[in-house]
Order: structure tokens, then C-alpha cells, then sequence
């Protein structure tokens, strides 16, 4: 761990803003804040709705259930998309949203399951490179951009997000939030307290796409190709 | 060739050459209909556009008004987490630092997503010299480097001047043999990109915004090859301007929203990453080095000068999208990586007089620049300034008159841009018009009247004729 050059480099910036160089500053009192008034209200039933719709916007698939039926919904999803094989992780929501044991039967219906190992680097990445489904659960959630957000640790990898082809992401209702402020300033309260950030926080937000060429929209570059949200009803 | 400089042709060759480029100049009248659009509605939809603006203008400001105390701050918790920072004054201590990590490494192969500032400090090259392999991964730039190397004309899209036609023939180089169908062309992309990426020694990538108060790195993407660029290979280097740079999560967020509405259109766009440090200690993936070059290459220069506000810029390319001048002449006709309004303004700062002095007159001075930069940056008066200081060291403009007519069709009465060239140029010029016309003015007027006399502003037909052409172009 280094820092290199830096007292010079900072020197040079002060001397070109004519004072003495700083190495602290306080952040000021903002006079505007625009991102505070967008859904401000809404309830969470609005904020599904929001989701629902901005979904069609970003070629996402949009499925409600309430807990008793999501296992029936997520295999009908898998199935949807062809079966094969699913990467997960090892989650005890998975045990408590119920579809664990579907998980583990699976695998005699001809899908293989493979749960990401923080004893297994190259496995890991073996798996994510072929796995047909990817699921994963969001964090936080937010409904202005349908955007679900995944935090790495040793038991989720990063690349799990990316290499297959198809992703489905189980969004508790309870996570949903209006936009990416609500997450922002809770991120911003953890930092406060001295809380470790993941080395990685990804804010998803439906499959990969490009409009690289003759900006005609593509979707599915190098990440997933499809993407599936079931928002489940745990409140 | 320069880093900066992606041509060492005359600018008046540039001109000729891109304007006989029909090709071109149909994608991009296109491609400028199809941004302007998506980001007219997503701007629309918050009702209140004028105070977000107004937020991105003053986060910026007073960022840049304690950049040393910001950039003091992320460096320290960069290194808190295991992190490497290298301050980098010039390109070529950027670049150096970077081939040295490659040579430690012994690596041969570097993937790379896709990064404005690693194209100023002319990476690619410098590690191509060592005996790197360098692969680009955005899909722009993919088809560009397949392309010997073209340099990119939009900051955006890199690859905004090609067709499918075209970028499907620079395919078959690498041996791509089906249609020409975006999709398809994208799925060969995929496959031969995934290799990559599993069999890099390292991955860089730019960085939309640091968070001094986490040390961590914003990379704001839409294809999902920068996660992967960041994911695999075993060190990570991180190359970013040294403004770009937020206090904590809550400013990236707002500056992030004005990015992604204004470049392409988006609430978000589909990947939004936070990367802080190398990967966590029982973590499968994700990188074991993890290094961050902050770089000046020509910025504290600009900082402290009355050409400040343009460090505020977060490279959206609304106004290269907007610009009449870039829609008749194409992004290589500038000459640098940094192309339309926002390339006008900074090329000549960061590059120097001597290259790039033609280009703040590459500009009807309508101000539609101006009006949509999400941080609130007068383009067009810094071109303006550009062209006052040109003229004084100079004695006078470098371009004649009769090349600017007929570069930026302003003037020529068979273009279609003649009318609004009659109708349009800085508000700020006004006060000096008189019959329509402005024949002399003072101060940052001279540069301008002493190329000739141009007809007096009048912004709300410049507006209407955006429409109109906008209309004729959809049906
Ligand atoms: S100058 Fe403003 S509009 Fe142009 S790229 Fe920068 S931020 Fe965007």
C-alpha cells in the first residue's frame, strides 16, 4: 500500500488556486436538493408500480408472488429459460423465502445447481462461465430505474452477476426504495459509522445492452442477455 | 502521433476529407436525432431540470474549489483499504507507472473497458511497445482497435461514425462472416471478448467518479464489460482525471443521474459500480492489486484560470449531441480524442494553441451547448475566450474566413445551414448588434467580427430549426 507523489502533486493544485494547500475540507449545506422530491411520497404499492412499468423500459421481465407461491413462480422463471443449469449463492433467505428445497431438487429434474465457494476460485468462475441462470437476491432496490443492488462477498462473487446468460433476481418488497438516493445516503450513513464497505456494491439495472452500433439499442452485450424481477410480498 | 492529437493532417485536410464523407455525416445526423430525443424525455419527466442542473453546477464547483483536500482525502482511503495511489503530473509518469506494474507482472495480456483519459496519456500504445497485448472490450472502441487503431469520434461513441456496413466489414478482419445485423455483430463480440477477459494478467479501466470519503471508484456503464474487466484478472489499475472526483456516495449519486440522463438517455444505466480496494479477504474474485493513478496531465494549469468551469465537465457529450458544427463535420475533424463543444474548449488546453487553435471556431456560437450541459459549463463563452486570447497572440484568427463558411456550413447559401448561420451566434454579442449585423465589438467580440461580420443572434430560430430538421429527419 502506497501513496506516491502526492504532497507535489496537491502543492501544485493549491498554487493554482492562489491559498495555502488543504487536506480537509467540510462538505457544505447544499442550497438545492432535486433527488429528495422525486417520488416523495409514495407508498410501497406506488413504488412496485413505478418498478413494474420502468421494467418494459429496460427489457426486463416482471413477475409479482406472494411468498407461499414463489416457488411455483421461480420455477416457472427457470423453466421459462430453458432450465439447464442455475449459479447461486448459499443465503439463508433462500431457506426463509421457501424455495431452498426446490433448489435442492433440482438438480433430479435434470438442472444443475451450483452455489458460488469461497473455497473454490477457479470452480466458481468455471460454473458462472457456463451456467445458463444466474438468481440472486437484491439489497436494496430502486424503483425510478428498476434497479436492484448486489454486494460482493465471499459467498456472492462479482462475476456471477455477468457470465450467464440469463439472471433472475428475488426483490423482497420490503428493499424497495424511490431512487438511488435513499441508497446512496444509507451507504453514506455506514461509511459515518466506520462501517467496512464490500469491495464491490453493483447497482443493476436489467440485462446488459449497447447502442454502439448506429445507436440502435442491443440488448445482451457481454453481460446476461435476459433478466426476470420476481418482487416478493414479505412485508 | 500525439496522445492528445489524433491527427497530424492540416485541419482545413480534416474538413475537406470528413465532409466528403457522406457515410458519416448520415450516422451522425442520425445518431445526434436519436440522444437528443432520449435525453429530452428523460429531462422532461423531472420537472424540475433547472434546479438539477443547478445542484451538479455547485457540487462541482466547490470540488474543485478544494480539489487538494478531496483528492487528500480519497488517496488515504484508498490505502486504508489496500489500495495503491500513484499522483501522475504528466502522461508520461501515468504511463510509466502503469508499464512498470506490467513488467512486474510479466503480463501479456491487458483487457481494458473503455477510458478517455487512458487515450489522452496514449496508453495502449505504450504498452503495446513493451510487448503487451491490449484489448479493448467496450464494443465501440473493439471496433475501432480492430480498425488499425481508429481514433474515436465522440466521447460517448467511440465508434459514432461507422456504419453497419462498415463496422461489419472491419469485422471480417477478424474473421466474423455473418450479416450485418447489430445483434449479431454484437454476440461475435461477446464470444471473442469472454477469452479475454478469462485469460488477462490485468484490467484497467477509467473512472466516471472517485468517492474521496470511501476511496472508492464509480464506473457507470451499460454493457457489463467493465465488471468483467474489473472482476478477473488478478490486478486492477484504475486511470482517472484528477477532477473527477465527488465528496461522498450521496454526491455520486446526483451527478450519476445527471450523467446517464444526459449522455444516453437513461433513469440508470444498467450497471452502476462501486469498486473499493482489491477484493475482500475470503472473496473468490475480484482483484488481488488494486491501484488507482490519478492523473494531471495539463489540469492544475486550467484550474485557478478563467477556463476553470470546464473541469466541472462529467463527459456526458450533450453538447457534442447538440452541436451543429460536429453534426456538419464529424468528430475527426477536430483532430483530437475530445471532440464537439466540449472538445473545442478542452483540446486547446490540455493540447496546447499550436495544435488545436482552429477549434473554438469550429462553433456557430449558438449556445445550445451551453443550454444543456447538466453542471452549468458556458461553453460558448469559453469558446469565445479561446478565440480573444488566439487573436491577441496571434494577431489574428487562424482560420479565413471563407473556411469558415464553408467548413461549418455557415455560410455557403446552398446549405442548409445557412439560414440559422444568418440567425444565430452569441447571446452575449446582442448588445453590439446593430441592424442585424454586428460589425465590431470589444473585448471578446474582436476575435470573432474580425473574421467577418457575423449576423446578429437570434436563439429562437436556431431552436425552430433544430425542430424542424429533427421532424424531417424521424419521418
Ligand atoms: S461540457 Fe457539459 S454537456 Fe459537454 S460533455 Fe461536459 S458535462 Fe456534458
Amino acid at each position: 500500500m502506497t501513496i506516491q507523489n502526492r504532497d507535489e502533486f496537491l502543492n501544485q493544485i493549491a498554487k493554482s488556486l492562489g491559498r495555502p494547500v488543504k487536506t480537509k475540507v467540510e462538505r457544505p449545506v447544499w442550497k438545492h436538493a432535486p433527488q429528495l422530491e422525486v417520488l416523495k411520497n409514495a407508498s410501497q404499492d406506488e413504488l412496485v408500480e413505478v418498478l413494474k412499468q420502468q421494467c418494459q423500459n429496460i427489457h426486463t421481465t416482471f413477475v409479482q408472488t406472494d411468498t407461499a407461491n414463489l416457488p411455483n413462480v421461480l420455477q416457472q422463471v427457470v423453466t421459462d429459460f430453458g432450465g439447464e443449469s442455475v449459479i447461486t449463492w448459499n443465503d439463508e433467505r433462500f431457506e426463509k423465502f421457501g424455495v431452498k428445497k426446490l433448489m435442492e431438487i433440482w438438480p433430479e429434474t435434470g438442472i444443475k445447481v451450483y452455489e458460488w465457494n469461497p473455497d473454490t476460485p477457479k470452480e466458481n468462475i468455471r460454473q458462472a462461465e457456463q451456467a445458463n441462470i444466474g438468481i440472486t437476491i437484491s439489497e436494496m432496490t430502486l424503483a425510478e430505474s428498476a434497479t436492484a443492488m448486489l454486494c460482493s462477498h465471499p459467498k456472492r462473487g462479482r462475476a456471477m452477476n455477468f457470465l450467464p446468460q440469463n439472471m433472475i433476481v428475488l426483490i423482497p418488497k420490503s428493499t424497495i426504495v424511490p431512487r438511488m438516493t435513499q441508497a446512496a445516503q444509507k451507504i453514506h450513513q455506514q461509511i459515518e459509522k466506520g462501517q467496512q464497505l464490500p469491495s464491490c456494491i453493483l447497482f443493476m439495472s436489467g440485462p446488459s445492452n449497447s447502442a454502439d452500433i448506429e445507436s440502435v439499442l442491443i440488448v445482451g452485450v457481454h453481460g446476461p442477455v435476459n433478466a426476470t424481477y420476481i418482487v416478493i410480498e414479505d412485508q | 502521433m500525439m496522445a492528445m492529437k489524433t491527427s497530424d493532417e492540416q485541419f482545413k485536410e480534416r474538413v475537406e476529407k470528413n465532409l466528403n464523407d457522406s457515410f458519416m455525416r448520415g450516422a451522425i445526423s442520425a445518431a445526434q436525432a436519436r440522444f437528443q430525443t432520449r435525453r429530452q424525455a428523460r429531462v422532461e419527466e423531472l420537472g424540475n431540470w433547472e434546479e438539477w442542473r443547478a445542484h451538479g453546477e455547485e457540487i462541482r464547483k466547490h470540488v474543485l474549489e478544494n480539489l487538494d483536500a478531496y483528492l487528500y482525502e480519497l488517496s488515504e482511503n484508498v490505502e486504508k483499504r489496500g489500495g495503491h495511489v500513484f499522483f501522475a503530473k504528466t502522461k508520461e509518469e501515468a504511463s510509466d507507472y502503469i508499464k512498470n506494474i506490467a513488467t512486474q507482472k510479466q503480463a501479456k495480456k491487458i483487457v481494458k473497458s473503455k477510458s478517455m483519459v487512458t487515450e489522452e496519456i496514449n496508453l495502449n500504445a505504450e504498452l503495446e511497445e513493451i510487448g503487451c497485448k491490449v484489448v479493448e472490450t467496450d464494443l465501440a472502441e473493439f471496433i475501432l482497435q480492430l480498425n488499425d487503431h481508429e481514433p474515436p469520434s465522440h466521447i460517448i461513441v467511440p465508434s459514432l461514425h461507422k456504419n453497419r456496413r462498415q463496422i461489419r466489414e472491419i469485422f471480417a478482419k477478424a474473421g466474423y462472416d455473418k450479416s450485418e445485423q447489430p445483434e449479431e455483430m454484437a454476440l461475435f463480440a461477446r464470444k471473442t471478448l469472454r477469452q479475454e477477459y478469462l485469460t488477462a494478467d490485468i484490467g484497467i479501466t477509467g473512472c466516471n467518479f472517485a468517492i474521496a470519503e470511501s476511496g472508492t471508484v464509480t464506473l457507470v456503464t451499460n454493457e457489463g464489460n467493465a465488471d468483467l474487466v474489473s472482476a478477473l484478472p488478478k490486478t486492477q489499475i484504475v486511470v482517472m482525471g484528477m477532477e473527477r472526483i465527488v465528496p461522498t456516495f450521496e454526491e455520486m449519486e446526483v451527478l450519476v443521474s445527471l450523467l446517464t440522463r444526459s449522455s444516453v438517455g437513461q433513469r440508470l444505466t444498467s450497471y452502476v459500480t462501486l469498486l473499493t480496494g482489491p477484493k475482500g479477504e475470503y472473496e473468490t474474485d475480484g482483484p488481488e492489486e488494486f491501484h488507482l493513478v490519478i492523473v494531471d496531465n495539463g489540469r492544475s494549469k486550467i484550474l485557478g484560470s478563467e477556463f476553470q468551469p470546464i473541469l466541472q465537465c462529467i463527459r456526458c457529450a450533450a453538447c457534442v449531441n447538440v452541436c451543429p458544427v460536429y453534426r456538419h463535420v464529424g468528430g475527426h475533424t477536430y483532430g483530437s480524442i475530445y471532440s464537439g463543444p466540449i472538445g473545442a474548449v478542452l483540446s486547446p488546453l490540455l493540447g496546447g494553441y499550436e495544435d488545436f487553435k482552429e477549434l473554438p471556431y469550429a462553433s456557430s456560437l449558438c449556445g445550445a451547448c451551453t443550454e444543456v450541459c447538466p453542471v452549468k459549463i458556458p461553453l460558448h463563452q469559453l469558446l469565445h475566450l479561446h478565440r480573444q486570447k488566439i487573436v491577441e497572440q496571434e494577431g489574428k484568427a487562424p482560420i479565413s474566413e471563407r473556411l469558415i463558411m464553408k467548413a461549418f456550413g455557415l455560410g455557403a447559401s446552398s446549405s442548409p445551414l445557412f439560414n440559422v448561420a444568418a440567425k444565430v451566434a452569441s447571446p452575449i454579442m446582442s448588445p453590439f448588434a446593430r441592424d442585424d449585423k454586428i460589425t465590431s465589438g470589444p473585448g471578446p467580440l474582436k476575435a470573432w467580427t474580425e473574421v467577418r461580420d457575423f449576423p446578429a443572434p437570434n436563439k429562437e430560430s436556431f431552436r425552430h430549426w433544430m425542430k424542424q430538421r429533427q421532424k424531417g429527419e424521424k419521418s
